[in-house]
């Protein structure tokens, strides 16, 4: 006679709340020694839910099977040549960000993760972290495998975990994973697991990953998407996480809604580099940045934060300012990194004269007023052969450490810049969210590794901005930088289709 | 009323998720782009094993809806028959 099945709820039961066991010599504060200081108070951890009531045995039984299924795709795509099949090679520049920028964080998260979870007194918390950290450990092999296969054939790729430690512009996103490491777990919780999991990283793993595939990029969109599928499952964990908090005591409240004000504002600023991909750097286009952070922020994060209302939460701080900011930020961060090509890891390139109607279309309020002038006079220089890279450093924000790039919502003529004195000096920031984030912590913000402070302080080589890419970067000057045309990346894919 | 919603990648097993859940909750936006599926709803979406497995003509686990899913919006409840998602107004 075949064992009588378990009930999902019941093997939940048996093979994770069981796991947990008490403490008869050991003092559980000491167990546990992060889980007052932030001010969060528990008062009973079994009131927790895990609404997918996964269990380890499931957890490895469908993992394996995406694994299989993921690793079919990476060799069909590799034995097919199927770099050859992407829209447009300035495509591949997108997937290089991904690389030095992206699979970095997903290591970052699996540490993350690991740490939080232990740190977790409840014993359905400390299981989902740990499936999470796994999972984040998944992400990052997955994409370094895939990408393996593009750094056979185009430049860019082959340093991308030197580059993040050390690169200007890659020190937003790594910085961002270290304030949230450093935070207490509860605050990396709402950090990363609520603000960036459930809201933020859907802008990055659909919209860009379906433009993946509208790209013919079948390696990405596949990771992508396998990714995402556990993604789900870290969306509800960071929507349980602070429900539970919220449930355990009032006094939560007011210190979960200062994270969600902080880590709100500091993922916004992040997928800038996002909504720049999306809508310059794929060729094929799916959707804008607007609209998907239309659907994706404002309506999800919009139905999520009316549900949340019920414990006194509301959306976060700066709200207004965000959403004005879906009309401007990819043009002004594409600018940004074309006039610093020079200096990038990747190739930029000036829109082609279908793209700019695209994004007149697509930003009827914007585009043609502020932005497709600059176009227009960087064609007519470059015709001329004056392709234009600016000669300095850009400053940087304090907080976010993205070049002061952001101009004022209501006038996108004006550069916006805050800065606060903090112990007799002066520190600079891109706009009051970051500068209010700097102020609510001085201490640990003071210690920013900046990299143009760093260049200037001559922590990173040179004396000559070629030196510090080539030997502190690893870039491999006139061939991973520089305009995508006359670039080896571009003689390459002639080359190989056979065109002139 | 805010839209709860699921994206599943397109392939032969998503289209009789799809299907059944089409089935199931008439009032559905089904949205297709490249590569995934995006269905929608107000307030609720449901999907029932039974009705999966119909479609399938095989069984279905309701936990095997995560080799296939890409993301949802709203608050889960899963047990051995379905999984719905709600949002508390």
């Amino acid at each position: 006679m075949a064992a009588k099945k378990l009930n999902i709820k019941d093997k939940y039961r048996l093979l994770t709340r069981d796991l947990d066991w008490e403490y008869s010599y050991a003092d559980r504060k000491e167990a546990f020694p992060y889980e007052d200081f932030e001010g969060i108070k528990i008062t009973d951890w079994s009131k927790w839910e895990d609404p997918f009531r996964l269990t380890m045995d499931t957890y490895w039984k469908y993992q394996a099977e995406k694994e299989k299924k993921l690793y079919a795709i990476f060799d069909a795509f590799a034995q097919n040549n199927a770099h050859m099949n992407v829209s447009d090679p300035r495509y591949v520049n997108a997937i290089k960000i991904f690389l030095t920028g992206v699979s970095p964080l997903e290591y970052q998260a699996y540490q993350g993760f690991a740490h939080t979870g232990r740190q977790f007194g409840g014993v359905g918390a400390r299981v989902a972290c740990q499936m999470q950290s796994l999972d984040e450990l998944r992400h990052v092999q997955t994409q370094i495998h895939a990408m393996s296969h593009f750094n056979k054939f185009f430049d860019g790729f082959q340093e991308y975990s030197h580059m993040h430690d050390r690169v200007w512009y890659l020190s937003v996103p790594k910085s961002f994973f270290n304030d949230a490491r450093t935070a207490g777990p509860f605050e990396f919780m709402i950090a990363i697991g609520f603000s960036f999991e459930y809201v933020l990283t859907n802008l990055l793993f659909v919209p860009f990953m379906s433009g993946a595939a509208h790209n013919g990029d079948m390696a990405t969109v596949t990771f992508g998407f396998s990714a995402q599928s556990d993604e789900a499952r870290h969306m509800t964990l960071g929507l349980e996480v602070i429900k539970f908090l919220l449930e355990q005591h009032e006094d939560n409240v007011e210190i979960v809604q200062k994270w969600i004000d902080k880590w709100f504002w500091r993922g916004s600023r992040l997928l800038t580099i996002v909504a720049m991909m999306m809508d310059y750097m794929l060729p094929n286009k799916v959707m804008s940045w607007k609209e998907a952070w239309e659907v994706y922020f404002e309506e999800a994060g919009g139905a999520l934060f009316k549900d949340l209302a019920r414990y006194g939460i509301r959306m976060p701080k700066y709200s207004e300012i965000i959403e004005k900011e879906k009309e401007h930020i990819s043009h002004q961060a594409w600018w940004t990194f074309y006039t610093h090509g020079h200096a990038a890891g990747f190739h930029t390139w000036i829109p082609t004269d279908e793209e700019l109607d695209w994004l007149s279309e697509k930003y009827p309020e914007t585009f043609d007023k502020y932005y497709r002038p600059r176009w227009e006079l960087a064609k007519e220089m470059e015709a001329k052969g004056e392709r234009f890279y600016t000669k300095g450093l850009p400053q940087l924000c304090t907080t976010c450490q993205i070049p002061m790039l952001f101009t004022e919502m209501d006038d996108p003529t004006q550069t916006s810049y805050r800065d606060t004195t903090y112990n007799g000096e002066r520190y600079h920031f891109c706009s009051d969210g970051c500068k209010d984030i700097f102020e609510d912590e001085p201490e640990k913000f003071v210690q920013s590794w900046l990299p143009v402070h760093q260049i200037f302080q001559g922590n990173c080589g040179g004396p000559d901005v070629g030196d510090i890419l080539s030997d502190f970067y690893h870039m491999n000057v006139g061939t991973d930088n520089m305009d995508m045309k006359g670039s080896p990346d571009e003689l390459r894919w002639k080359q190989w289709k056979g065109v002139a | 009323m805010s839209k709860v919603y699921i994206a599943l990648q397109d392939n032969d097993e998503s289209r009789y998720i799809v299907e059944a859940i089409e089935e199931d909750n008439p009032e559905v936006t089904v949205i297709h782009m490249p590569a995934m599926i995006r269905i929608e709803n107000e307030g609720r979406l449901t999907v029932n094993r039974e009705t999966v497995e119909e479609k399938m003509g095989r069984d279905w686990d309701v936990q095997e809806l995560h080799v296939n899913l890409i993301t949802l919006g709203g608050n889960v409840e899963e047990d051995d028959d379905s999984l719905s998602l709600h949002w508390n107004e």
